[in-house]
């Protein structure tokens, strides 16, 4: 019990007592809430024995104004809570700040929404463009100087490449595999068993090695970078770099640049060799084909470009993994939702423009007739 | 006066080293108490400690009578609401608006209707002295200052019995920190708290604190802020009577 009222005709006597405290607002807003106020003139509250925090203080003045509103005078008996004038105190001007409502669909809103959302897309192409830029600049300004920050690019080469090495041959293993089953059922049909050689080690060799090789990095590393930098820039810490004089791009940015242009050819030649030696052994468990006619095979069907073809994309890769990752790690500001979100912009971005840029890639070559 | 925190007891070590070694204090109900100690006395661990964030090696926290150790899950959550926290570097949530960081911790205690919700949490927003624009502002749009108050709004949201400060005037200009003190002295007097208060700042000790404790060698020593200067103990004699306490014409009895 928090009050009693006592109803006399159009007056009502309110005695309040026991702790008003936050921890109780639902009782007391349910009793608040039974008191009948229609026609009331006048009310009395007595206040004494009641203790109020401000919560509870709020409640009270919250009931009073709605008393007033209804057009009833409030009179205290003996003393008014000091807590209530401390929050008439506070709430001096109207507060109109709904937090918690939702905006349903509004035209105007969502218009504006749209053109919020085409300025802020030229803005990433224009910020993209231009980290491009500066990272070009310093690249320029660093190695013709032979700043290589050895140490630095040693661990992202060891981060980045040698700890990916068991993920990256188990999956170049299992792509192998999966492609030898699927072509020996399909190429069985026309009795062209042999050619599956060829299905594996021209797809492993061109396409899916440094394909797949490319998108698990991005996952780890890409996500690595803008999750690293990321968090450097809302604790400062870039800032910080700037100002003791050293550039972030060139300190931050180039070691994990260079650190992935060596790490992914090396990963992608690892990813090869696992494949080859997984179709090779599939093709011997599935139909029987002895090793050296795989090896046999194997090289009439593979020409010297073959190779090259597939291993020459994956420098192109890390350049566009790594920069999606730094770029989206340097852009966080303020929140670590905003941290979230560009993490997650870094995989999705990055594993994009590697399918893309392998598609251009394809079509280039096939122009080249390599 | 009730007794509102009692410590007893408590040791903390990593590893080899001893950070705490018996540390006893007892908080009493309606007053300041500051917590001082050099760089690295365990200030800090001494406060996660006793909010339950760190299990000490041994000794025992009592809130209210009751010990935390003993207390269950169920009963931990709900003592929770009883205490307010602000850390050194306000901790607020970033992704949250000053609004929302205040409304946190009463959507995660009380059950409030959308416009409580509201106006309860602006009316703590205001009471800290902050601008009703900045209710609707993201950390990351506020100064240090705001940031502290912020920060206070938010160790207030559930009206707490006691209030747990980790330095809160640090890295405010002189002018903050004494508006800050006096704010804190206000809301001490007309909510009537019991404020625990880590501090480095001596003028916000002779201004605020009712009484302080001292962490030395891993024990504490905790006295009236009138005793506790004139403390033979070496390191407390130069704190409060070292060179920036004389330059502050503060020095009491030397």
């Amino acid at each position: 019990m928090y009050l009693t009222a006592r109803r006399d005709a159009d007056q009502l006597a309110v005695t309040l007592s026991g702790e008003w405290r936050a921890l109780r607002f639902a009782d007391i807003e349910a009793e608040l809430g039974a008191v009948e106020l229609t026609s009331l003139q006048r009310i009395d509250i007595a206040a004494g024995e009641a203790q109020f925090d401000l919560t509870g203080a709020w409640m009270l003045r919250d009931f009073l104004d709605r008393a007033r509103a209804a057009g009833a005078t409030v009179q205290f008996q003996g003393p008014e809570p000091s807590t209530l004038a401390l929050v008439e105190r506070c709430r001096t001007g109207e507060i109109t700040a709904h937090t918690h409502s939702i905006q349903w669909l509004d035209p105007e809103r969502a218009v504006e929404g749209l053109g919020r959302r085409a300025v802020r897309g030229a803005q990433d192409i224009a910020g993209g463009v231009s980290f491009l830029g500066r990272v070009g600049v310093a690249f320029m300004r660093a190695y013709p100087r032979l700043q290589w920050r050895p140490v630095s690019v040693a661990r992202h080469v060891y981060d980045t490449g040698v700890t990916a090495v068991p993920i990256v041959a188990l999956i170049a293993f299992l792509i192998s595999v999966i492609l030898a089953y699927m072509g020996a059922q399909q190429l069985h049909k026309f009795g062209a068993d042999i050619f599956v050689v060829d299905l594996v080690t021209v797809g492993v060799l061109r396409e899916l090695g440094v394909l797949l090789t490319a998108i698990i990095v991005a996952g780890r590393s890409g996500s690595a970078f803008a999750a690293e930098l990321g968090a450097m820039e809302l604790n400062e810490e870039i800032d910080a770099l700037s100002a003791i004089g050293v550039d972030p791009i060139e300190a931050l940015v180039l070691p994990r640049l260079v650190g992935l242009v060596i790490a992914l050819p090396l990963l992608t030649l690892l990813a090869d060799v696992i494949g080859l030696v997984g179709g090779g052994l599939l093709c011997h468990a599935l139909m029987d084909m002895p090793l050296v006619q795989y090896l046999h095979r194997a090289q009439g069907a593979i020409a010297s470009t073959t190779f090259w073809v597939g291993v020459v994309k994956a420098p192109v890769f890390a350049v566009l993994i790594a920069m999606s990752g730094c770029y989206c790690g340097m852009s966080v500001r303020g929140s670590s939702r905003e941290l979230g979100r560009l993490t997650t912009l870094a995989v999705v971005q990055s594993i994009f423009f590697v399918i893309l840029v392998d598609a251009v890639f394809a079509v280039l070559f096939m122009e080249l007739d390599i | 006066m009730r007794v509102l925190l009692e410590v007893q007891g408590i040791v903390n070590r990593f590893g080899s080293q001893v950070v705490h070694n018996g540390i006893d204090l007892q908080v009493y109900e309606g007053e300041i108490f500051g917590i001082i100690g050099g760089s690295g006395a365990g200030k800090s661990v001494l406060l996660r400690t006793i909010l339950g964030l760190r299990k000490p090696d041994a000794g025992s926290v009592r809130f209210l009578g009751r010990e935390l150790g003993s207390l269950s899950a169920a009963e931990l959550h709900a003592l929770k609401a009883s205490y307010g926290v602000t850390f050194q570097e306000g901790a607020l949530f970033s992704s949250l608006n000053v609004c929302q960081n205040v409304q946190l911790p009463m959507l995660e205690h009380l059950q409030l209707s959308a416009r409580a919700l509201d106006q309860l949490a602006l009316l703590r927003v205001q009471l800290v002295g902050l601008p009703v624009e900045a209710a609707l502002k993201y950390p990351a749009q506020l100064s240090g200052g705001m940031i502290k108050r912020a920060a206070l709004a938010r160790a207030l949201a559930l009206d707490p019995l006691l209030l747990f400060l980790d330095e809160p005037t640090s890295g405010l200009d002189p002018i903050s920190a004494s508006a800050f003190d006096e704010l804190l002295i206000y809301l001490q007097h007309e909510l009537k708290l019991t404020v625990v208060m880590i501090t480095h700042d001596l003028d916000t000790i002779f201004r605020t604190c009712s009484r302080v404790g001292v962490i030395v060698d891993g024990r504490m020593i905790s006295d009236t802020l009138a005793a506790i200067v004139n403390n033979p103990n070496p390191w407390i004699k130069s704190y409060f009577q070292g060179e920036r306490a004389r330059r502050r014409g503060i020095v009491h009895g030397a």
